[in-house]
């Protein structure tokens, strides 16, 4: 392996939890719900998956169990917003904090407990293409899932009459409503969708990425995952870029510090919050004002009659 | 048969003055409930939780301290919240204001300066703030970029700034190479209220800026087209309310107010400046303002509930033994609990039975 | 060591003048003991090993102390966690972490007949003790293994923060390496952080991206090491054994042992003996342990234990004089034969032969 493809390799790993995480999100809010609370179901996923992992030996059963902790509680937010029209962005908090200390109650016995590593699937033929074979058909199932969903969102998005319907009902709730769209099912649908993709994340964080659990170890990348939604624009395929703009930024960081350049690390810190800022900006200058949020983001919705 | 949400035709004052206590409750029993299931006495823990810190001088006034910070941060995220606008990036702000003000005390430090150190010192810290938050206000009314994003972003960036600060450039000369900086002069901290006490002005300051937009929300123009904002969103927009100097102003209010938080903590409370000044108050506050339903009033409530969570969850480590993310699982519900208790005063559930109602 | 000068002479007046008034020399059968530590005490690491302490001094002295401590106490709010301690009848309080030196000064202040030990600071008052680890032995001995085994003779380092504790330790782990292997190049990669292991992972990856294969680290958490060990590559464990996470690429670990200091400070109030003072201990003192030598060749191993006797003994210091600056420059040397302690506590350069800059 070249050191470039070395260097792509781990901007890949470095970037798919974010990915797997906000395309989760991007759906919740395409269907007109914020969930601020990516950072406490990835904390949960993490836990939840780790151990389950160790207690079963098994990592499917770890992704299994880190989903489904992810979905409960995104379900947990649903009943606060969907059944009692709570304020979404107090509630995606709320469920931040909760997971960040439930998981870290449930985390405690799996400390200094670790997994091996989970073998890479190489794709016979693909893997053989020069450069990019091995990069992208040579990984783990996380991140040929992560690819998988990307594309299949996009097309649930843009070509499903379901997609439509989840898209019109975060554009406008109330004409949605008044056409009969079961406005609150799908959102639920959608919020059980984001909460289990974050829970996938965290798990890819425990299972994959580190191997070990330990508190708080989602170190603020729900929070990232957030932010890359809004810089995508809500559409998926700018999620990919966004997503690896920030990971190969965070990444190539370190090797500008090993590569010895001089410049403070903590000028280097910055880059991949600079750098995501300036593409943010530098998008809006190219395409307007019209980057857009889906109408009915963070509102509740409550039928009038 | 499912449960349906109607809008009430008309809020009672006192249930809306109850909620948050029977949200309190609800949470309280399922708080106990889980230190029950750990064999713990949930009665001992809600004296060590409660009734202790409420009972005893000294912690009521750590609970001042405390809530001093949340309270002068929450009240200006109100502003942006109520406009609608997401500033989640307080905590930058209030690093920003912590550095500004903070330059003045360093540059001072050693020299006669005397009195007119620290009122500068403050307006410096409520500048550095405001302009902060001007950053993200600007990139959004200039290019229409997403405030979420990049007033999170700049979090980050401004605690490395802070970081290279004190390790670099600021390092105490004398401290052996340690990040920190020189101890603030006399001239330069904050003074306590009471003599002997820990709290200091900071905690005036939040009580003034809970007044001033008390008066402001209730007397001003300004203020009656914020809580119209907040009311009713689209009426509001037909007032041609969103403009871009409403934003402007409003970031600019809710930096400035972070950045008294960030100069006040670190002139009144650390008394230096250091890698990290805040144990995240920036975030908790918006959990404050949200606690504190954006009213003035009732954030300075909340920024009090939530620093007894805090004080208590302390004790509860201390005395009990009980882990800290319990502490922290029980804030979660609490804030639920209060938005889902909230929510229940402007709606009322209803049975709806399938074909009785779409 | 160097604060001693600054400040013996006045902490020695303070104690003199207690133990005149007797209330230093008082007995006692049972006393409470608290602590607070900085992270989480499951984070493998810093608060992990003091946790680790405080369990062995309720193991080796039962029932005559009761141990409390609060975990995760942010730096910048620490002073009400101290004082909560104080108020609930701690007899011997421990702050372990640098950023808990102020509050812990000015709680102390209140509550003179409290004792209190600060890890890593160095001040001092007649009631507050300061205690900590020469971790930079631990890094020479890995640094000789470092520079013996490297093939690509590049050796990576994964730093948290160019603070001076750390920088000494890359100029230890240097020296180590260069006196077994003169041409052997170094890179340094800052985490700007203590704890974070997808960070840390990273930080490790790029370094062996680049070329590097052995791999020491001075961050809390695993995945540094963990990553060698992914990569076929070698590494050293921080804080804790590592040897579950890296059985093949752990050399050694460098372990921080606190039990035994805590044991005696704890005995040390109970038999009315305790006095403020401050110790750095190092290898000969247990403070510092090495986790058994694996995964190398019998000579390097033999060299390696070699290393730890001399230092042990104190034959060998690994700032022993001279010690060249990054410009070649001989530093002064200001201790007895070596560097002295004031020098390495203090340390903001780099030695000759590390071809980084040391970020301002």
């Amino acid at each position: 392996m070249t050191t470039f493809e070395a260097i792509l390799l781990t901007i890949v790993t470095a970037s798919t939890p974010l990915l797997i995480a906000a395309l989760g999100e991007l759906v919740t809010e395409r269907s007109g719900v914020l969930n601020l609370g990516v950072e406490g179901m990835m904390a949960m996923g993490a836990a939840c998956s780790f151990a389950a992992a160790v207690s079963f030996d098994s990592t499917l059963v770890g992704v299994l169990a880190g989903m489904t902790a992810g979905a409960l509680m995104a379900a947990l937010f649903a009943l606060a917003v969907l059944g009692f029209a709570a304020n979404q962005v107090g509630s995606g908090l709320a469920l931040t904090i909760f997971g960040l200390g439930l998981s870290g109650l449930i985390g405690a016995p799996f400390v200094g407990a670790r997994r091996d590593p989970v073998a890479p699937v190489d794709i016979p033929g693909l893997s053989d293409i020069p450069y990019i074979g091995r990069l992208f058909f040579e990984q783990d199932l996380f991140v040929y899932a992560s690819f998988a969903l990307t594309i299949l969102i996009a097309l649930y998005l843009t070509r499903t009459r379901s997609g439509l319907t989840l898209r019109s009902i975060g554009e406008n709730h109330t004409s949605a409503n008044a056409l009969g769209l079961p406005v609150l099912r799908v959102r639920f649908l959608a919020i059980l969708f984001g909460g289990a993709c974050a829970g996938l994340a965290g798990a890819y964080l425990a299972l994959v990425y580190t191997r070990f659990w330990s508190p708080g170890m989602t170190a603020g990348r729900g929070w990232i995952a957030l932010a890359l939604v809004v810089f995508a624009a809500w559409r998926p395929g700018w999620l990919l870029i966004g997503a690896y703009i920030f990971g190969a930024a965070t990444v190539l960081q370190l090797h500008a510090q090993a590569a010895q350049f001089g410049v403070p690390s903590q000028v280097l810190s910055a880059v991949p919050y600079l750098a995501t800022i300036l593409a943010l900006l530098l998008l809006s200058l190219r395409h307007g004002r019209a980057v857009g949020a889906p109408g009915s983001l963070g509102t509740p919705f409550v039928p009038d009659r | 048969m499912r449960f349906e949400l109607m809008p009430r035709t008309s809020v009672s004052p006192v249930a809306r003055a109850l909620a948050p206590v029977v949200a309190f409750i609800i949470s309280f029993l399922i708080a106990g409930f889980v230190i029950w299931l750990m064999g713990r006495s949930p009665i001992a823990a809600f004296d060590v939780y409660v009734l202790q810190p409420l009972s005893d001088p000294w912690s009521l006034q750590e609970l001042l301290v405390k809530a001093t910070p949340m309270a002068l941060i929450a009240i200006g995220l109100s502003y942006c919240f109520r406009a609608n606008l997401w500033n989640i990036g307080a905590e930058g702000q209030y690093v920003m204001g912590a550095v500004l003000g903070g330059w003045l005390a360093l540059n001072t430090h050693g020299t006669e300066a005397g009195f007119w150190v620290l009122p500068l010192m403050l307006t410096l810290g409520i500048i550095g703030g405001a302009l902060y938050g001007l950053i993200p206000a600007f990139l959004k009314t200039r290019f229409g970029v997403n405030e979420i994003l990049t007033s999170l972003m700049l979090v980050y960036v401004a605690q490395l700034a802070l970081d290279y600060l004190v390790r670099g450039p600021w390092r105490d000369p004398k401290g052996f190479n340690f990040p920190q900086s020189v101890t603030f002069d006399p001239s330069a901290t904050l003074p306590p209220i009471l003599e002997s006490g820990r709290v200091h002005y900071g905690f005036v300051f939040a009580v003034i800026a809970v007044l001033v937009t008390a008066v402001i929300l209730g007397r001003t123009l300004f203020g009656y087209r914020l809580k119209l904002t907040g009311d009713a969103p689209r009426a509001a927009r037909f007032a041609g309310f969103n403009s871009s100097a409403t934003t402007m102003t409003v970031f600019a209010v809710s930096g400035g107010l972070a950045g008294l938080a960030g100069i006040s903590e670190v002139s009144g409370q650390i008394g230096q400046l250091q890698p990290s000044i805040s144990p995240g108050y920036g975030f908790t506050a918006i959990t404050v303002a949200f606690l504190g339903r954006l009213n003035p009033l009732g954030i300075l409530v909340a920024a009090l509930v939530v620093a007894l969570t805090f004080i208590g969850g302390e004790s509860a480590q201390i005395l009990l033994k009980l882990p800290l993310d319990l502490t922290q699982a029980f804030q979660g519900i609490l804030l639920l609990c209060v938005l889902a208790a909230d929510a229940l005063v402007s709606y009322r559930i209803r049975l709806v039975t399938r074909g009785g109602g779409k | 060591m160097f604060s001693r000068k600054l400040f013996g002479a006045l902490a020695g007046v303070a104690v003199a003048a207690l133990s005149a008034s007797g209330a230093m020399a008082q007995a006692k059968d049972k006393i409470k003991v608290g602590f607070i530590y900085v992270g989480p005490v499951g984070d493998h690491g810093w608060s992990y090993q003091h946790d680790q302490g405080r369990q062995a001094m309720v193991k080796a002295l039962g029932d005559k102390v009761e141990t409390t401590f609060v975990e995760s106490v942010p730096e910048a709010d620490s002073e009400r966690a101290i004082e909560q301690l104080a108020r609930t009848g701690h007899d011997l309080i421990f702050t372990t972490s640098f950023g808990f030196m102020e509050p812990t000064l000015k709680v102390a202040k209140k509550y003179p007949k409290i004792k209190f030990e600060h890890a890593t600071g160095f001040k001092r008052a007649p009631n507050v003790s300061t205690y900590a680890a020469k971790f930079h032995e631990g890094r020479y001995i890995i640094g000789q293994i470092a520079g013996r085994m490297t093939k690509s003779g590049v050796i990576g380092y994964v730093g948290a923060f160019p603070i001076p504790e750390v920088i000494a330790g890359i100029n230890a782990f240097y020296l180590g390496a260069q006196s077994v292997n003169p041409d052997v190049k170094i890179k340094v990669v800052w985490a700007n952080t203590w704890y974070d292991p997808a960070k840390e992972g990273d930080a490790a990856k790029a370094l062996l991206d680049q070329g590097v294969d052995m791999l020491a680290q001075h961050t809390d958490s695993p995945a540094p090491i963990q990553a060698a060990e992914a990569r076929g590559k070698f590494g050293f464990g921080q804080a804790s054994d590592m040897e579950r996470f890296a059985p093949k690429a752990q050399l050694t670990a460098i372990i921080d042992n606190w039990s035994d200091y805590y044991i005696a400070r704890a005995k040390a109030v109970l038999d009315g003996t305790w006095k403020s003072e401050d110790t750095w201990g190092g290898l000969a003192e247990n403070m510092v342990i090495m986790s058994p030598y694996k995964n190398m060749p019998d000579d390097v191993k033999k060299m390696a234990e070699e290393t730890e006797a001399a230092i042990k003994s104190g034959k060998l210091n690994p700032f022993k004089c001279p010690v060249y600056g990054q410009d070649g420059k001989e530093i002064e040397c200001k201790g007895n034969g070596a560097l002295s302690d004031e020098q390495v506590l203090g340390m903001n350069f780099y030695v000759k032969g590390i071809e980084d800059k040391i970020p301002q």
